[in-house]
């Protein structure tokens, strides 16, 4: 014995201990809160191997095929309580999460199966997956193919043949074909037709505005009723074009043998992506894992946001955070300048000075009421009333939008940049000031000329930090301007380009909406956990940025100091 | 450089002509950025400060007391009228925009008449059976429209008022009609005059009861519409009341016709059970007034009686069901009202409201849920005897002396009172007062419930769970951070744990809701035991530490042990979580949750306040690390050193010197996490179950006031009381957070200047 038990108490060291606990504790909740993000929400993406089985409960057997998701140790006490049937020779059982997809013959996406009833689970090459665009993934054998009605190719076995290998690779140039039609077809009902209908909104507004304003002169109407025609024939054109494109992309369609043994007829036109995870190598999954994680960035959602995936969130995200900054940075610098610089010290720049540091503590909830009631019902409601008449009585901008939300994350962030760039200010020797006014300066020239410069890290690391705060804020944008899917993005080819009164999707409120209001959320769970991976790198990176730049400002000063 | 050739002294006009201009232009310049950035500076301050005053602004309109007006047309006052028509005034009625009234006549015609002008539209007589006359009057309800005549043969007539608008040349143009609900054939209620009559229900079914003291018959009518025909039959059956034992003044029939009250004369009131339709039953009869009763009706949704009497006094009753589980008819409130006798009230349509018109021709406005008199005035002289509310509550039509005045009322927010925001209310369908918010449902005589109390207190059953986790967390990491850990680790891990403090909250809401909340649920002797093993395998390992022989123990140099502590803590709660199941086999028969539901009788949610307290701790850990931390680490490094030098341990200069010195700073800490965690909304929002309990259970969820704004705030009308009152919550949580926040700051500020003086 090196001390004895009361001695160390009374030395107090178990005290520091328990203090190095908390520290190592608090580090630990970080790191793994971290991990458990990443490690769901990229394992997410990896193509998992499709496992087939017999399932027998209550003497009944029925074949099932699917991808295990998640596996669990229950106790088997609870399982019986619950009413499950279940020898209790072992005290634990081992219970799976499957997802067996096929929603259309199934009803649900997954099932849980004791392993204990699970048997002859095998992992067959020739299974497939179709990542559709309604109902969900699909399982089973590839049976056949067939071109207008017509079966071109068929297979029926459950071994891996030539014949089966040629129709997959038939099948895979069929889908390709089928997703550039589709593209196609994409390109002409979202941008085509899309602005076609929106310059019609806005020849109807013209209109309407024309009648408000009891213009009576015909020329003006004619002008708008000609250019309403020629747009009308584009539009027929584009129909008869789409129409087109339609019977070219239903033209194909598969049949596959499901798990319950039905046949189940599939057009290739509602297909996304198919391969067959068990036939492949480890170099053909890193490749389909980097596809599905490029969809995931670069693609629209699919299945009430469930799959595909999240880049209008993205953009909307980086539109409203950089509005939000081209508003803040202004205001912020010139609200610390005057406090700093300009006003007199006294009792009262305390006073506001406190408010202002406060305000960066009042919830965020509180700035979305705000938001709501003054910017969007308030300033929206007279802002229609001014200029927006035409369009009554839908609103305009008295209602949620981008810019509203985009003002609402200004006020949020402004104290965070007011107290940055004060901060900023404040470090700057006065010695550096009075030099430059000893020289003849003026204060505005000193301020802009000497101040700002050397206090631009400071205000860099203000507008970091705000932009990262404003990222991550949920609560606010829910009351004025944030939807579950927005149909258009807030900037696209129409004039005028920008799109202020439009609604947008966010990813923060994408995590919330996913995760609690989606019809699926177990289907929606792993995206939910990429989205939130995104957002805290995102707002990570921010805030490093943000460190280092004030880091190296400080270390930048103390040399001036000497 | 060149001496020589610099010593020549440049030939410099410092006072050209362009000289001067260019020093004017900066002079202005400078002089516009002056002005310019005091606008600038002050403007984004008044911008900020404007969130109090706009929210104010909103709340305010709340507290403002109603007001009555002589009704203006145009810019003109509209005067009193003579009452259209002959007779005495049965009853008297508005349509919604409250242009047309309907008066019925005891001659039984039914005026409709412009409430401007008195001018009549429309008059219709009742097809009364000859040598008849009409010696009753009976209404459903206000907003139902409908209401019956009793007759002295016996029989009784339905008609119901209704309006259609038309839009002829853009201009709107309301047509009153009077249609026949029960078919123009008179009911036979009774072989007696109909003395006293009432009447009820709806689409469907009706009852009609009717007779006098004695000879009291109650009619049962369904309609049944014709497969084939499209006509609508009758179906009758009557029933012979028993004897009340009282002189009847006025009896009411609740909508779902199960029961009767009945006035009668010295102030008593007989509760009359009709639920068996072939054996009505007297269940009471009290005193319910100790003078005579002037008034009797039944409030909006027909539940609650309003009972006015000869002393002025006005009371709210209503069935409550007692310990037996039997009905009795008790008195819930009595209003704030004046002397003289209540000679008539009217209901409101839309409200649970009421105005009163007494025999000094004062006029009140009542709220019952809030228990207010929002308004006194003196709107006639001593003879007014009936009032009529409009539909929208913003009329009222006076009959005095034979002459009608319409009158504007502005009564927005009556619903709102100290007592209905922050007491317990007896509302209708309760057993006993309490808190309750429920401020919206599907049926249209709902009464709003705006108790602010269960939000309130839910908002600080989260903080206050969040705050067991994360203070003792933060501070004790704040200390060894700052006190103990070597610089160049703390230079890592301070930024690291601040890091926290920038993550979404929304992230950490789903994690709380969708991970944590199942994880828990499953694991929950494995989460009680963590608490547990995480002190003492610190301090196991610590003890086992101290008794390593030297040269090991210097392989770690000081500073550096909570780095030895992690893989201790992450084996002790891997070890607590695997034996979760076991322990759950062993001490609770396989099932903690059905343990605590059945042996203890806690409820458990899985989204609860131990879920929330981890969750929101989370968040809460950075802020008060990071000020505790600072204001630890700001104490004179001179005042431990000389502590220690004078021969104390590390953990006694802690204790007694740098700790007593930074309280005032980990306050402030504790303040400020305090604001933030009263703030959340998305963890709370995400994973509690929002319901507004008033309960502390920590298996329990709750509802707090900032997620509560987040769900209802984009369903409320704007401009509603539900809509103000959101305001109001969110004003609640603003100065809340405001206040604290500052005395935070304040006294972080004389910490500071303390330290200067150091």
């Amino acid at each position: 014995m090196n001390i004895s038990a009361k001695e160390w108490f009374k030395s107090g060291s178990p005290w520091v201990w328990l203090n190095a606990g908390a520290v190592a504790i608090s580090i630990i909740m970080v790191i793994g809160l971290l991990g458990l993000i990443a490690v769901r929400g990229l394992s997410h993406f990896w193509p998992a191997d499709i496992v087939q089985g017999t399932y027998t409960i209550d003497g009944q057997s029925k074949k099932v095929i699917g991808e295990i998701v998640e596996t669990h140790e229950v106790l088997t006490e609870q399982l019986i309580e619950a009413g499950i049937k279940i020898p209790d020779d072992n005290e634990f059982s081992i219970r799976h999460l499957l997802k067996i997809g096929n929603r259309d013959v199934n009803g649900t996406d997954f099932t849980w199966a004791l392993e204990h009833y699970f048997e002859d689970q095998t992992r067959p090459v020739m299974l497939f997956t179709a990542e559709r665009r309604e109902w969900g993934n699909l399982y089973g054998y590839l049976r056949s193919l067939k071109e207008s009605g017509k079966e071109i190719s068929h297979y029926d076995g459950y071994e891996q043949s030539p014949e089966y290998m040629a129709m997959w690779d038939e099948l895979d140039k069929r889908v390709e074909r089928a997703l550039r039609i589709h593209e196609d077809i994409l390109k002409i009902e979202k941008h085509e037709i899309g602005s076609i209908n929106y310059e019609l909104e806005r020849l109807r507004l013209k209109e309407r505005g024309l009648q408000l304003k009891h213009v009576e002169d015909p020329a003006a109407y004619e002008a708008i009723n000609q250019r309403r025609k020629q747009l009308d024939a584009d539009y027929e054109g584009l129909q008869q074009r789409l129409l087109d494109l339609y019977t070219e992309i239903n033209r194909d369609s598969l049949t596959a043998e499901v798990a319950g043994g039905q046949i189940v007829e599939v057009q290739l036109a509602k297909i996304v992506r198919i391969f067959r995870p068990n036939a492949m190598g480890i170099g053909q999954k890193m490749v389909h894992y980097a596809e599905k994680l490029w969809e995931f960035v670069s693609d629209e959602p699919r299945e009430a946001n469930t799959e595909g995936g999240i880049f209008p969130a993205i953009f909307g995200t980086v539109m409203m955070v950089l509005l939000m900054s081209l508003l803040v940075t202004p205001f912020g610098v010139i609200a610390a300048v005057y406090l700093r610089e300009y006003a007199k010290q006294g009792f009262i720049t305390r006073l506001i000075r406190i408010a202002v540091n406060n305000l960066a503590g009042v919830p965020s909830i509180v700035y979305g009421v705000f938001g709501l009631g003054f910017f969007v019902y308030f300033l929206g409601g007279n802002i229609d009333d001014l200029f927006f008449q035409a369009a009554k009585p839908a609103p305009t901008f008295g209602t949620p939008g981008l810019m509203w939300a985009s003002l609402t994350l200004a006020l949020l962030t402004v104290p965070v940049v007011i107290v940055a760039t004060e901060e900023g200010l404040s470090r700057i020797p006065r010695a550096v000031r009075e030099g430059s006014l000893a020289l003849g300066a003026t204060k505005f020239e000193t301020l802009m000329k000497v101040v700002l410069p050397m206090a631009s890290p400071a205000m860099m690391t203000g507008v970091i930090l705000a932009i990262a705060r404003a990222a991550g804020e949920v609560a606010p944008l829910m009351l004025v301007g944030v939807v579950k899917l927005a149909p258009s993005l807030p900037l696209d080819g129409n004039y005028p380009f920008i799109h202020l009164d439009q609604k947008f999707m966010h990813l923060g409120f994408h995590i919330y909406d996913v995760g609690f209001q989606s019809p699926n959320v177990e289907a929606a769970r792993p995206l939910v956990y990429a989205t939130a991976l995104l957002l805290v790198l995102v707002i990570a990176l921010l805030n490093m940025s943000a460190i280092a730049i004030r880091n190296h400002l400080r270390e930048k000063y103390k040399a001036l100091e000497m | 450089m060149n001496i020589e050739n610099s010593s020549v002294i440049p030939d410099l006009d410092f006072d050209s002509p362009a000289a001067r201009r260019g020093r004017k232009f900066r002079a202005l310049k400078d002089k516009v950025a002056t002005v310019g950035i005091g606008l600038g500076g002050v403007s984004v301050i008044i911008a900020i400060l404007l969130i109090f005053f706009y929210l104010l602004y909103e709340v305010i309109p709340m507290f403002r007391a109603a007001e009555a007006q002589p009704w203006q047309q145009n810019g003109q006052v509209v005067e009193p009228y003579a009452v259209p028509g002959k007779g005495k005034t049965l009853y008297m009625a508005m349509e919604e925009q409250a242009e047309i009234g309907l008066r019925v006549t005891d001659r039984g015609e039914m005026l409709f008449f412009s409430t401007t002008s008195g001018e009549v539209i429309e008059s219709i007589q009742a097809a009364l059976p000859a040598d008849t006359s009409i010696t009753s009057f009976a209404l459903v309800s206000e907003n139902s429209h409908t209401f019956a005549l009793g007759l002295s043969n016996g029989q009784a007539l339905v008609f119901k008022h209704e309006y259609k608008s038309t839009y002829p040349d853009g201009k709107r143009v309301i047509l009153p009609t009077i249609t026949y609900p029960l078919g123009k054939d008179p009911i036979s209620v009774a072989n007696v005059a109909l003395a006293q009559l009432t009447v009820s229900g709806n689409e469907g079914s009706y009852a009609l009861i009717g007779g006098n003291e004695g000879n009291l018959k109650a009619v049962f009518i369904s309609q049944t519409e014709n497969m084939f025909t499209g006509d609508v039959e009758l179906e009758q059956s009557t029933t012979s009341l028993p004897d009340l034992g009282i002189k009847i003044k006025k009896m009411l029939l609740m909508p779902d016709l199960a029961w009767l009250f009945v006035a009668g004369e010295g102030g008593k009131m007989a509760v009359v059970s009709l639920r068996n339709h072939d054996d009505p039953t007297i269940t009471q009869v009290l005193n319910a007034s100790s003078s005579k009763i002037t008034t009797f009706d039944l409030l909006l949704g027909g539940n609650a009686i309003l009972l006015g009497n000869e002393k002025g006094e006005v009371s709210e009753w209503f069935l409550v069901r007692d310990e037996q589980g039997s009905w009795q008819m008790t008195k819930i409130r009595s209003f704030d009202t004046g002397t003289s006798p209540v000679v008539d009230l009217a209901i409101e349509h839309r409200r649970k409201g009421f105005a009163t018109i007494d025999t000094a021709g004062d006029l009140r406005l009542y709220n019952t849920t809030a228990n207010v008199n929002v308004l006194v005035q003196r709107v006639a002289d001593a003879n007014a005897s009936m009032i009529t509310m409009a539909p929208r509550a913003n009329a009222l039509l006076i009959e005095e002396n034979g002459k009608l005045k319409l009158w504007h009322i502005d009564n927005e927010h009556p619903e709102v009172s100290w007592s209905s925001l922050w007491g317990k209310v007896w509302y209708e369908g309760y057993d006993k007062p309490e808190y309750v918010w429920q401020s919206s449902a599907a049926n249209n005589d709902f009464e709003p419930k705006f108790s602010l109390m269960p939000l309130a207190f839910g908002t600080l059953k989260a903080a206050f769970y969040a705050m067991i986790l994360a203070t003792p967390l933060a501070i004790c990491g704040a200390i060894y951070t700052a006190y103990f850990m070597v610089p160049s680790l703390r230079r890592k891990v301070k930024p690291f744990i601040e890091l926290m403090e920038a993550l979404p909250t929304v992230i950490l809401g789903f994690l709380a809701g969708l991970w944590l909340a199942p994880f828990m649920e499953e694991n929950l002797p494995g989460i009680f035991v963590t608490l547990l093993m995480l002190p003492l395998s610190i301090l196991a390992f610590a003890f086992l530490w101290a008794q390593m022989p030297k040269q090991i123990r210097w392989l770690v140099p000081d500073g550096w042990d909570a780095l030895l502590l992690i893989p201790v803590i992450i084996l002790a709660t891997w070890f607590s979580i695997a034996i979760s199941p076991s322990l759950e086999l062993a001490l609770f028969d396989g099932n903690m949750r059905h343990w605590l539901t059945n042996d203890l009788g806690i409820a458990y949610d899985q989204r609860n306040a131990m879920v929330i307290g981890i969750a929101m701790g989370f968040a809460v850990i950075p802020t008060i690390f990071s000020i505790t931390e600072d204001a630890i680490f700001a104490v004179p490094k001179h005042l431990s050193y000389g502590s220690l030098a004078l021969g104390a341990t590390p953990w006694q200069t802690l204790t007694r010197v740098v700790m007593p010195t930074a309280s005032p700073g980990i306050f402030s800490a504790v303040m400020i996490g305090m604001g933030r965690a009263v703030g959340e909304t998305m963890i709370v929002l995400m994973a509690t179950g929002n319901t507004p309990i008033m309960d502390a259970n920590i298996f329990e969820g709750m509802r707090t006031l900032a997620a509560n704004i987040a769900v209802e705030m984009p369903e409320s009308e704007v401009g509603s009381t539900h809509f103000r009152i959101l305001f109001l919550a969110a004003f609640v949580l603003f100065m809340f957070t405001f206040v604290v926040n500052t005395m935070a700051e304040v006294i972080r500020q004389r910490l500071r200047n303390k330290y200067g003086s150091l």
